[in-house]
């Protein structure tokens, strides 16, 4: 088949970006859609053009490198799908494709489709983990854990830290992101003694951060490539209200997801 | 350059506590004077970055990567191993430290291998600590299942996606210090070079991959966690940034390379489509614990598999091994595969691939039970065929998984450099010639929770180490020779794109160092290497410049090591006249096809020393001692 590509092109974070228009012929269904830009690479390489800068790494879904909007929907809007697990069965010959970096004041572009996301690692830093040394662990049996709950975590544990819910959300809100680091370590035993300060540290890191807040809206969930529900965000708002409560110095904090 | 593998003595389950009560140790109030480089942030990387900072050391960490979070190890589908014996079936740490050596096909040493048992409870201990979400029973008891090779349950996983947890893990426990102002983090920013000052690693300089800049670090230590060269074969089930430019870089700089050429082909990968392919797709082994594989007894069938009657189907695996079946380890199943193919069995677009088929579980367990064990594999593999595997089998077909070679490192896990460590894939260490499935998240986070931390603190307990900065004469050579290396990539303005060149390389590293190896593919092989790395250097097409974010000048600087590497791969296989785990050499077989392994010669490691540039390297060995695992012929029968 054969594509016509419209791909936003800037050369780094200080120039203005635009979108240029790319012929992309002889694709191949089987292609994943990053090969398909591998193979328009190689062409603009070979005219003596600069190829089109894309984030990717481990191409099955797992490292959350990739992610990018196409026709304006994060990973192309198929479901549980990241860019790179997305195979060119799902377009027609003759398809105009849009292709853009993910939109948002906390992520600013570096090159082309490349945005940085290091304010994911940051909310992290800054709370989301379970404070314990090496070697201070008990027996791993030592601790039950209810079937439900490790499978609950687990759900919300799957998440890659992509983007595409920031990416989604008309208010660029990384809820989803920060509230699945809290199921995940809330559902869990291991996660309750700093449950209360967890959430408070990650909302706080949150809004400074320059995302926006959340109104539950679901793009977020409705694009997450692993489906990550939109009850996180729902835990992660009932447990900063108890912990601004219980935990005395919240009173600085404006109000979470 | 002499040897030293510092072996510990005495008996083998004492080993590890008498060498770690002979360690000096650093003074507490000391630590945080010491600084160490960690160059990448997977397993090893994390682990040990995380665990040095809480004893409070001063580290610096590097990636590629925009985060931590994304290094391969997160890739790792299928579990982790740890003699627990949580099931009661007869598991302990000696079985696992058997399992392991003879596993590696008798090529790797045996108080290595013991300490990585021993270790490994502590482990699956830490990382439940951390929350890991591991499946559990109804019970709330941690739940286990048996692995590729083994015949007890003692793999921990989480889903299909254990390594994301495992790392998750590691990398949250890596942002925590780097929180508290104990880490200082740099991603984006790839390690181009080792400066070796007085015979001791002090330092790396690195590119900052957004803004060109060339960096020196120094330091007291290096660690260099930087996983496995799989990508030299262009096709491997590797993401796409794995490289081998870390430890390349710290071979040529005197750093030994130990078993290059023991590389893992992995049975259960999604076949190759097209000449875009970019990469291959692994699916986790656990299938085959469910999953039963099989050919067409017609050669070139082209039924569909619903229309290919039990009587015509030839179960290759459970006639061939009927002790271990599909759970046959992993260098066995696929040469197993790549046989009945090349006799023609094969099924799919050019007859490469073979099936993997739950027909059979889904009627004994039914579809849920498959579902909750492996629903997120089988979304993977229909995504990526459009094929439905709970109606239709999968096919599946080998493909490049990991590399046991690495560089050589002694019993600390210190190169032959002074100050150089390195940790998980990147060094040779555990696995001999073929690592059994679930050993991989176990080696690396052994390697950076509790090996590691000890042993780094003897060495700088026992050094006395010059003070210096990044204005020493020599950092300064080293920092310009990298400034100097990316200035002639980008000035050759030839005409053949990077991924070119990396995928020709790839295809003369299947054909002649792949699956089935022989004395004269091998030398070819190597000639044909040395040819397509002169054109490199002659008529690579890079655009762009260095000065901010170039995809195609990091890859161009990977691709110029992968050169180098393959050849060495090739001159290592060609050496080594024996049949071995991963390596197997056609003209070393026994009647009925199997690895023909030669003690008497080859029991040993074979370590490579550079000599520059052009020039062949020097091949020493590591004598194997087996004291308590007596080598035999590996049976699966």
């Amino acid at each position: 088949m054969n594509l016509t590509l419209h791909v936003w092109r800037q050369k780094d974070n200080a120039s203005a970006g635009r979108m240029v228009r790319y012929a992309a012929p002889g694709v191949n269904e089987h292609m994943s859609f990053l090969e398909m830009l591998d193979v328009v690479n190689e062409g603009l390489i070979d005219r003596g053009g600069e190829p089109v800068a894309f984030e990717h790494d481990c191409r099955e879904g797992i490292c959350g490198s990739c992610g990018f909007m196409i026709n304006g929907v994060a990973h192309g809007g198929y479901k549980n799908t990241t860019v790179c697990q997305l195979h060119m069965r799902h377009f027609q010959d003759g398809d105009e494709v849009w292709i853009e970096p993910w939109r948002s004041a906390a992520f600013p572009v570096i090159k082309d489709l490349v945005v940085d996301r290091s304010a994911f690692d940051r909310i992290i830093a800054n709370g989301g983990f379970v404070s314990i040394s090496t070697g201070s662990a008990p027996d791993g049996n030592a601790l039950p854990v209810r079937k439900m709950d490790a499978e609950l975590a687990m759900d919300a544990a799957a998440c890659i830290g992509c983007g595409a819910c920031v990416a989604a959300c008309p208010n660029a809100s990384a809820a989803l992101f920060a509230g699945a680091k809290l199921a995940h370590l809330s559902h869990l035993p291991q996660g309750q003694p700093e449950r209360h300060e967890r959430s408070l540290a990650v909302v706080r890191q949150m809004n400074r951060e320059l995302f926006g807040a959340c109104t539950n809206i679901g793009e977020c969930e409705a694009t997450c490539p692993k489906g990550i529900p939109l009850e996180v965000i729902a835990r992660m708002n009932a447990d900063f209200l108890q912990a601004s409560w219980r935990e005395r110095p919240a009173a600085d904090l404006v109000a979470a997801g | 350059m002499k040897l030293d593998a510092r072996m510990p003595s005495g008996p083998i389950e004492n080993r590890w506590d008498k060498a770690r009560f002979e360690m000096k140790l650093v003074n507490p109030a000391n630590k945080r004077k010491y600084s160490v480089l960690v160059v990448g942030s997977g397993l090893a990387g994390a682990s040990a970055a995380a665990t040095m900072a809480e004893l409070g050391y001063s580290v610096r960490c590097f990636c590629f990567q925009d985060s931590p979070r994304r290094a391969h190890s997160i890739a790792a589908q299928g579990g982790i191993n740890a003699a627990k014996n949580y099931q009661n079936d007869g598991d302990s740490i000696y079985r696992l430290f058997y399992d392991t050596v003879k596993g590696g096909d008798f090529r790797a040493r045996e108080s290595n291998v013991y300490r990585l048992a021993q270790v490994s409870v502590n482990i699956i201990d830490q990382c439940v600590g951390q929350g890991v979400p591991f499946a559990r029973e109804y019970g709330g008891m941690l739940a286990n299942r048996s692995f590729g090779g083994a015949q007890v349950s003692r793999t921990f996983y989480a889903r299909g996606q254990t390594g994301q947890q495992l790392l998750l893990g590691a990398y949250q426990a890596l942002e925590r210090q780097i929180g508290l102002g104990k880490v200082t983090m740099y991603p984006r920013t790839e390690m181009l070079d080792l400066i070796v000052l007085g015979g001791r690693a002090r330092g790396i300089v690195t590119r900052d991959l957004v803004t060109g800049r060339i960096e020196t670090h120094i330091a007291d230590a290096v660690v260099l966690a930087t996983g496995g060269y799989g990508n030299v074969f262009y096709l491997s089930t590797n993401a796409k940034g794995s490289n081998t430019t870390a430890i390349w870089r710290a071979y040529r700089r005197g750093a030994a390379f130990g078993n290059p050429c023991f590389t893992q082909i992995h049975p259960t990968c999604i076949p190759v489509s097209g000449e875009y392919q970019s990469k291959l797709t692994l699916m986790s082994e656990s299938l085959r614990n469910d999953g039963r594989i099989w050919v067409p007894k017609k050669k070139g069938d082209t039924r569909a598999p619903g229309q290919i009657p039990e009587d015509e189907r030839d179960y290759y695996l459970e006639r061939m091994y009927p002790s271990f079946g599909n759970l046959s380890p992993r260098d066995i199943a696929s040469r197993a595969a790549k046989r009945v193919c090349d006799d023609g069995h094969g099924v799919g677009p050019g007859g490469l691939g073979v099936y993997l088929d739950f027909s059979d579980a889904i009627r004994r367990l039914g579809a849920n039970a498959i579902a909750e064990r492996y629903g997120n594999l089988f979304e993977i593999y229909e995504r990526i065929t459009g094929e439905d595997p709970y109606t239709v089998p999968m096919r599946i077909y080998p493909a490049v998984h990991y590399t046991m070679g690495g560089l050589w490192v002694d019993y600390h896990l210190m190169s032959t450099i002074p100050g150089l460590f390195v940790l998980g894939e990147a060094n040779f260490s555990d696995h001999g010639a073929n690592r059994l499935g679930a050993s991989a998240l176990m080696q690396g986070l052994s390697d950076g929770y509790f090996v590691l931390p000890y042993t780094i603190g003897d060495y700088l307990a026992s050094t006395k180490l010059e003070r210096l900065d990044e204005t020493h004469p020599e950092a300064v050579a080293v920092h310009k020779g990298v400034e100097e290396m990316t200035s002639k990539l980008l000035s050759i303005r030839g005409k053949r794109s990077v991924s070119s060149f990396h995928r020709q390389l790839g295809k003369l590293m299947w054909d002649h160092c792949g699956m089935a190896r022989t004395a004269e593919g091998l030398t070819a092989g190597a000639a044909k290497i040395a040819e397509l790395r002169e054109e490199f250097w002659r008529n690579l097409n890079l655009t762009g410049d260095g000065l901010g974010l170039n995809q195609s000048l990091e890859v161009a600087g990977r691709v110029a090591d992968f050169l180098e590497l393959g050849e060495l791969m090739c001159i290592d296989a060609a050496e080594r006249n024996e049949s071995c785990g991963g390596h197997f050499r056609e003209e070393y077989q026994t009647p009925d096809g199997e690895a023909q392994r030669d003690d008497e010669n080859f029991q040993h490691v074979a370590v490579w020393e550079y000599q520059g540039p052009r020039t062949k390297p020097v091949r020493q060995t590591e004598p194997l001692n087996f004291e308590y695992v007596k080598p035999t012929q590996r049976s699966y029968k």
